[in-house]
């Protein structure tokens, strides 16, 4: 959206630049490329000025040859700011301050995890200060345990105060802060312990020395400029959070994050951060296996070959946690009528559902900056922080869309950190939550309603009647839940960017239903859905049959991609399908139980080994690369299932054959991309393995493996360039060794990458190339719809689209028996990353959810669906529910919600 | 009580209450025109006391001199916040002892100097930000503000005027920079006392939010006796621009220390001679602090001059909090220099760098010069230190500590040289005892 701005002239060493007034000097002379070094301040959370390490020199006009030192950060960049970075002045006191920090850093950088890649070095570099004055004895700190994703070590500090800034004034953590005063602040908890907040790990990042650095990484540590890269995807939920992987050897090192303005921005969650370790698990398929052999890849392709040729009746399962190629060369492999998508129906006909909802419009879906930027957000039957934990951080930010409008009054320039949130002090603007039991965001709600699922989307639609006449109207709210209507409908009349965020965590489709009337009746509202895995949409758009629907065709033979179906659906029924199947086959790189049933198991890549495209919940279709050369034995999917020559072909065969996906192309460059002539080098060039990787074995040096699939080369050479947004393997700028080299990549500070942010959007909003709703509802759909809207006064022109009909009748409990709803946990929940031992070491034990009155009745454990679980009480669980964690062994598989009865044990 | 015998030339104005007994009691105070200036204001427009308040010259007394009046109008009127009314008694400049004898002696003129601003910028809540060392005074004044409450003077319907008034104490934890006025509000709101950013000020946004109004207890103490005898009248005591009288609590070498009321530009001079009884032990002078341990050292030959805001910018250092520190020919500017960095150091909150590591540097650099370790470089280096802090740390506690360090680095640098050269000589007796 281009925003009108004022452009003002600033001038640096008496030569002028347009800049943007709103905006304080720091930010705007990086924006204009200057290196002028920096530590407290950070593009997304503002100056507060602690650090004086950004000092210019300032002169009143012309003539002023004096000039007085000021705070770059805190100075405006307004019409006619004369200053200078050079001024000799003001570069002494620049390197007076590394100085002041470096009395008592210590001199560990040879064994230091930062070094490489420590903004501390780089700045020092950058001042000059190279010389040590200081005689006495530096101090020391007491470092703390704080968990298996981060190590502490806080003689390292500079107190730059970022982490505590970070922690709990940006990600709304509790149990970090600093202490003490003088020279000897401490950043840490108030004892040892696990960090509490999903988004520790961005310390790592945030932390511009190394206090806190990655303990995932520390155990098999190699320096930034010994790793190869890639720029990858995260696969652990549907935000499809850009992420930089980095590999050395055989095994993956670590995932950083990797700036995309539309999507993550500066931040990952922890589960994205530290979940990777999969890659590595001793759980990994690392050969391919007819039965109990070992066979090789061309012997197990030719069998894959003859089974399919001899057996025509082959069917393929897709998975939602497999790339759109993947998926697609299956769907190829055995014809799209054979093809099925891998999960319950209960869950597809959720997803195809949110996408006619999306291609209708007229609401769009926001790109989590535009989530952002939302200033009134109502969640339906979602925990956010669980099960898509990247948009509660930016929902934290969206809490102060309203209330900056103070700061602006006060004329407090909203760059000024400090100055804003003591403006704002704990204003919050209109933030709603209808769940079923409590959230991780409560504390910044403004009203939370809790009600079993049915009662989610009649509150729902209760607003969307509030709001405009045309939407049905439930009948019989209780009192509580009519409050929480009016709340809400008052604060989205008032907003100027409201937004509905829905999903599919409780597979109720009034829900989502509802959440579509709320947004269709109110002007300017965007539409957000969460979507239970990474590729999710991407299956959606690939077919329309679900797994029951495979099941129920009986087939001899079937052929299974990147999927444990023992996740999806019951023990008995998933056992009674492959029973009943005379061939199995299973392209997976994790043994699990579905690996156990199969015939021939092919070892497969995981998203660090493939190539591909995933459709995130925005409709983003965004590619990962590979960071690992290819592997005659590991195989990506649509490797062993087809003969494509590489990628590009298989993107040209499904854009061309698969309604809706014609754009993915332009998701990233191809493979015969090249820049002057060069690949783009996955390796920094400071790489120090060229010749000495394989030096054991000979000393000639190997000729760099071959990338068929991608313009990005396994190499240090190559053009030295930026490459295009989605090419960035990692973020490096002479000079800027750290994460902050970020900087030099954007078109300004904080704002798209250079040539617009990676990932085509697939639908926009309201001009999806989809199926018109209306035409979907007799096929799927007995719902009975408005076939056109009442327009009446309040609303003449507030929508186009139709609004669901048929609201769900009120939640009855029932006498002995629990809806048991699921409950999601961003450490257990997800499927791969519970095979990372740092994650692995947060899994809650099985429990069963109950409200404080059921817990009473049955004391400390009970029995539900044949097991004997410990109970756990759950504020918010209404009368009549309970819950079951979600995709926590030995409680996967289960269908939820489902009633049970609870009995005593 | 007070703790010095009175000296005939004072002018009393805030402190005529010190010597009477009982001299905290309500039934005192108001045996002594106590209140009759609250119940003025309330007769009067909020334009008109501001302009009483301009006319009186008052400038604020907790080191900063900014005109009170002037302060008072900056409190927006117009607003739908509650505004409050904060008074920093969080007295912790060394050399300063003032405030906590205005709350002893005399907390009545206190709580109804508050009562006045308070109706002035239509204020309902005021707070006594109270140093934490001073737990005695807590009890005093509590005792003092449920006195006025019980006679009505506090809380609905103040003197029958339609507005109320409530006041509350509150203490600090022994911060120095709890006594900066915006770290004082974030102790006050219970978060960390670290400053904040300016702007917004304090009048605009200060406590929870809203505009705030906030005065020394010195300042707060002089505005019943300015409503009761007129801006201009108390103006006339001191001199232009600088008006009326305050508390010189002067320390150090001379006969007769003390808290003494003394009206703005009297000299210096006269201070140590006719006030306190001349140089201790008959000693010559060397040197004077003038205003609290930030402001740079006076030489001798300097101080004859008027104290007061004015002049003592011109010789570049500050009235400051009304500290005076006289110190005889004997004092050891080395150690003079060691000792005030100690303090800053101590007291630095650590959220600038230039502050914290510099102060940190600087007392390590002046213990061990002060020790006998010192080098040559040493001189140049603190000065550079502390001129890397001056005017370029986040509030003014850099600025409190560069600027004496300058002006002894400065003013007596042959004092340093002295010491370097004494305690390097391997013929000095100290060493020869090795």
């Amino acid at each position: 959206m281009p925003v009108e701005i004022d452009v003002t002239t600033v001038y640096i060493e008496d030569r002028p630049y347009p800049m943007d007034p709103e905006q304080n000097l720091l930010h705007q002379c990086l924006s204009a490329g200057f290196n002028l070094p920096y530590f407290c301040w950070h593009p997304a959370l503002g100056s507060v000025g602690a650090c004086r390490q950004c000092a210019v020199k300032q002169f009143k006009d012309e003539h002023d040859k004096h000039g007085r030192i000021v705070m770059a950060c805190m100075t405006p960049a307004s019409d006619g700011t004369r200053i200078s970075i050079k001024d000799s002045e003001a570069a002494a006191f620049r390197a007076g301050i590394i100085e002041g920090m470096m009395l008592n850093h210590p001199h560990d950088c040879p064994v230091c995890d930062e070094g490489g890649e420590c903004h501390l070095q780089d700045m020092t570099v950058m001042t000059g200060h190279d010389y040590r004055r200081y005689r006495f004895e530096k101090r020391t700190f007491r470092n703390q345990y704080l968990g298996p994703f981060l190590n502490h070590e806080m003689n390292r500090c500079i107190q730059c105060y970022r982490c505590v800034r970070f922690y709990r004034e940006y990600a709304g953590g509790a149990d970090f802060n600093s202490f003490a005063l003088r020279n000897l602040v401490y950043f840490g908890r108030d004892k040892d312990g696990v960090l509490e907040n999903e988004f520790a790990g961005n310390l790592v990042e945030v932390c511009p020395t190394g206090v806190f650095t990655d303990a995932t990484l520390k155990r098999h540590y190699t320096r930034k400029w010994d790793l190869e890269f890639s720029p990858s995807i995260c696969t652990q939920c549907s935000l499809g959070c850009n992420i930089s992987i980095g590999k050395r050897y055989d095994t993956l090192r670590r995932v950083v994050n990797r700036y995309n303005g539309e999507v993550n921005g500066y931040f990952l969650c922890d589960r994205g951060r530290f979940g990777y370790e999969f890659v590595n698990s001793e759980r990994r398929i690392r050969q391919s296996r007819l039965r109990t052999e070992a066979i090789g890849p061309d012997a197990a392709k030719r069998h894959l070959r003859d089974l399919v040729a001899s057996n025509p009746g082959v069917i393929g399962i897709g998975s939602p946690r497999a790339s759109l190629e993947s998926n697609f060369a299956l769907r190829a492999l055995v014809g799209p009528d054979r093809f099925y998508a891998g999960i319950p129906s209960s869950e597809l006909e959720l997803l195809r559902l949110m996408l006619d909802i999306l291609r209708s419009g007229p609401a769009g879906t926001p790109s989590l900056r535009e989530v952002e930027s939302s200033d009134a957000v109502l969640v339906l039957g979602e925990d956010v922080m669980n099960v898509a934990p990247r948009m509660a951080l930016s929902l934290r930010q969206s809490v102060r869309q309203q209330p900056i409008e103070i700061a602006k009054r006060l004329h407090v320039a909203l760059w000024q950190d400090h100055g804003v949130r003591e403006v704002l002090q704990d204003a919050k603007g209109p933030f709603f939550i209808a769940t079923s039991s409590a959230t991780r965001l409560d504390d910044i709600a403004t009203e939370c309603c809790r009600g079993a699922p049915d009662d989610v989307a009649r509150v729902g639609y209760a607003i969307a009647r509030a709001l405009h006449s045309s939407s049905p109207e439930p009948q019989d709210l209780a009192d509580n839940q009519r409050a929480f209507v009016e709340s809400v409908t008052n604060a989205f009349k008032m907003a100027k960017r409201p937004l509905v965020i829905s999903g599919a965590s409780y597979r109720n489709i009034g829900i989502i239903r509802a959440a579509a009337n709320v947004s269709r009746v109110l002007p300017g509202a965007t539409l957000s859905f969460i979507t239970p895995e990474c590729n999710s949409f991407g299956l959606a758009f690939l077919t329309g049959t679900s797994l029951e629907a495979a099941i129920k065709a009986k087939p001899t033979a079937a052929i299974v991609i990147e999927n444990d179906l023992y996740r999806r659906l019951p023990a008995p029924e998933v056992d009674s399908f492959f029973s009943q199947c005379a061939h199995v086959v299973v392209l997976d790189h994790l043994e699990n139980r579905t690996t156990t049933r199969a015939e021939l198991v092919l070892s497969t890549a995981t998203f660090a080994e493939a190539d591909g495209t995933l459709v995130n919940n925005e409709c983003r279709a965004q590619r990962f690369f590979g960071v690992f050369p290819p592997s005659e034995t590991i195989r990506q999917s649509w490797q062993w299932l087809g003969e494509w020559e590489n990628l590009d072909r298989v993107i040209a065969d499904m854009s061309g054959g698969v309604p809706g996906l014609s754009g993915i192309a332009q998701a990233a460059p191809s493979a015969a991309f090249r820049m002057s002539g060069a690949k783009v080098p996955r390796e920094p060039h400071r790489w120090s393995g060229r010749t000495a990787v394989l030096a054991n074995i000979t000393v000639d040096e190997p000729k760099p493996p071959v990338d068929l699939n991608s313009p990005l080369s396994f190499s240090m050479e190559g053009n030295p360039d930026q490459p295009p947004a989605a090419l960035i393997p990692f973020f490096w700028s002479p000079g800027w060794n750290s994460a902050q080299a970020t900087n030099k990549f954007q078109e300004e500070i904080a704002g798209p990458l250079r040539g617009g942010d990676p990932g085509v959007r697939l639908i926009e909003a309201g001009q999806g190339e989809g199926i018109p709703m209306a035409s979907r509802a007799a096929e799927s759909d007995e719902d009975a719809r408005l076939s056109a809207p009442n327009r009446d006064r309040q609303g003449a022109d507030a929508f186009n689209g139709a609004l669901f009909a048929s609201v769900p009748s009120a939640f009855q409990p029932r006498e002995n028996e629990w809806l048991i709803i699921p409950l999601f946990h961003i450490f257990g929940s997800d499927e791969l990353s519970r095979a990372a031992p740092a994650v692995a070491q947060l899994f809650p034990d099985p429990y069963l959810a109950l409200n404080a009155d059921d817990a009473a009745k049955f004391g400390a454990e009970a029995s539900v669906m044949g097991r004997n679980l410990p109970v756990r009480v759950t504020p918010g669980l209404p009368q009549g529910v309970a819950g079951l964690p979600s995709g926590l062994p030995p409680l996967e598989g289960i269908m939820l919600p489902a009633w049970s009865g609870i009995s005593r044990i | 009580m007070i703790y010095n015998e009175p000296s005939p030339l004072e002018v009393k104005v805030i402190s005529q209450r010190f010597t009477l007994p009982n001299s905290a009691a309500i039934d005192t105070y108001l045996a002594t025109d106590g209140y009759l200036a609250v119940k003025k204001a309330l007769g009067m427009t909020p334009e008109a006391i501001i302009d009483e308040m301009k006319a009186s010259n008052l400038r604020g007394r907790g080191g900063a001199g900014f005109p009170t009046g002037m302060k008072w109008s900056f409190v927006p009127r117009k607003t739908d916040k509650p505004r409050y009314i904060i008074c920093n008694s969080d007295e912790s400049e060394p050399g300063t002892c003032k405030d906590r004898l205005l709350m002893e002696n005399d907390p009545h003129q206190l709580l109804e100097g508050m009562m006045i601003a308070g109706w002035t910028v239509g204020s309902n809540k005021g707070y006594v930000f109270i140093r934490g060392e001073y737990r005695y005074l807590i009890d005093i004044v509590d005792r003092a503000i449920a006195e006025a409450y019980e006679r009505g003077f506090l809380g609905k319907n103040v003197f029958g005027s339609g507005w109320d008034f409530d006041i509350y104490t509150h203490t600090g934890a022994g911060a120095y920079e709890c006594g900066e006025e915006s770290a004082l509000l974030e102790s006050l709101e219970g978060k960390r006392g670290i400053p904040r950013l300016k702007p917004p000020f304090p009048a605009v946004v200060g406590a929870w939010q809203s505009p705030t109004l906030l005065n020394n207890c010195e300042t707060f103490s002089a505005v019943p006796a300015i409503l009761r005898m007129g801006g201009p009248a108390y103006a006339e005591l001191g001199t232009p621009k600088n008006g009326g009288t305050r508390l010189f609590c002067i320390s150090g070498h001379v006969n007769k220390p003390g808290v003494y009321e003394l009206p703005l530009g009297f000299n210096l001079l006269r201070m140590i001679d006719e006030v306190c009884g001349g140089m201790r032990n008959g000693k010559k002078l060397k040197a004077v602090i003038p205003g609290g341990s930030s402001s740079p050292v006076l030489k001798a030959q300097e101080c004859d001059v008027p104290m007061d805001f004015d002049s003592m910018a011109k010789l570049k250092t500050m009235a400051g909090s009304g500290g005076v520190v006289v110190l005889d020919e004997d004092t050891d500017i080395v150690q003079l220099a060691m000792r005030t960095m100690k303090f800053y150091q101590h007291e630095s909150c650590g959220w600038c760098i230039p502050c914290r590591e510099g102060t940190t540097w600087l007392k390590k650099i002046l213990d061990r010069f002060h020790e006998g370790d010192g080098r040559s470089e040493d001189i140049p280096l603190i000065g550079e230190l502390a001129r890397n802090m001056l005017g370029r740390t986040f509030c003014a506690l850099g600025d409190a500590a560069a600027m004496p360090t300058i002006g002894f680095i400065e003013k007596f640098r042959d004092e340093f040289e002295a010491h370097l050269l004494k305690t390097q000589d391997p013929q000095s007796p100290e060493l020869i005892v090795l």
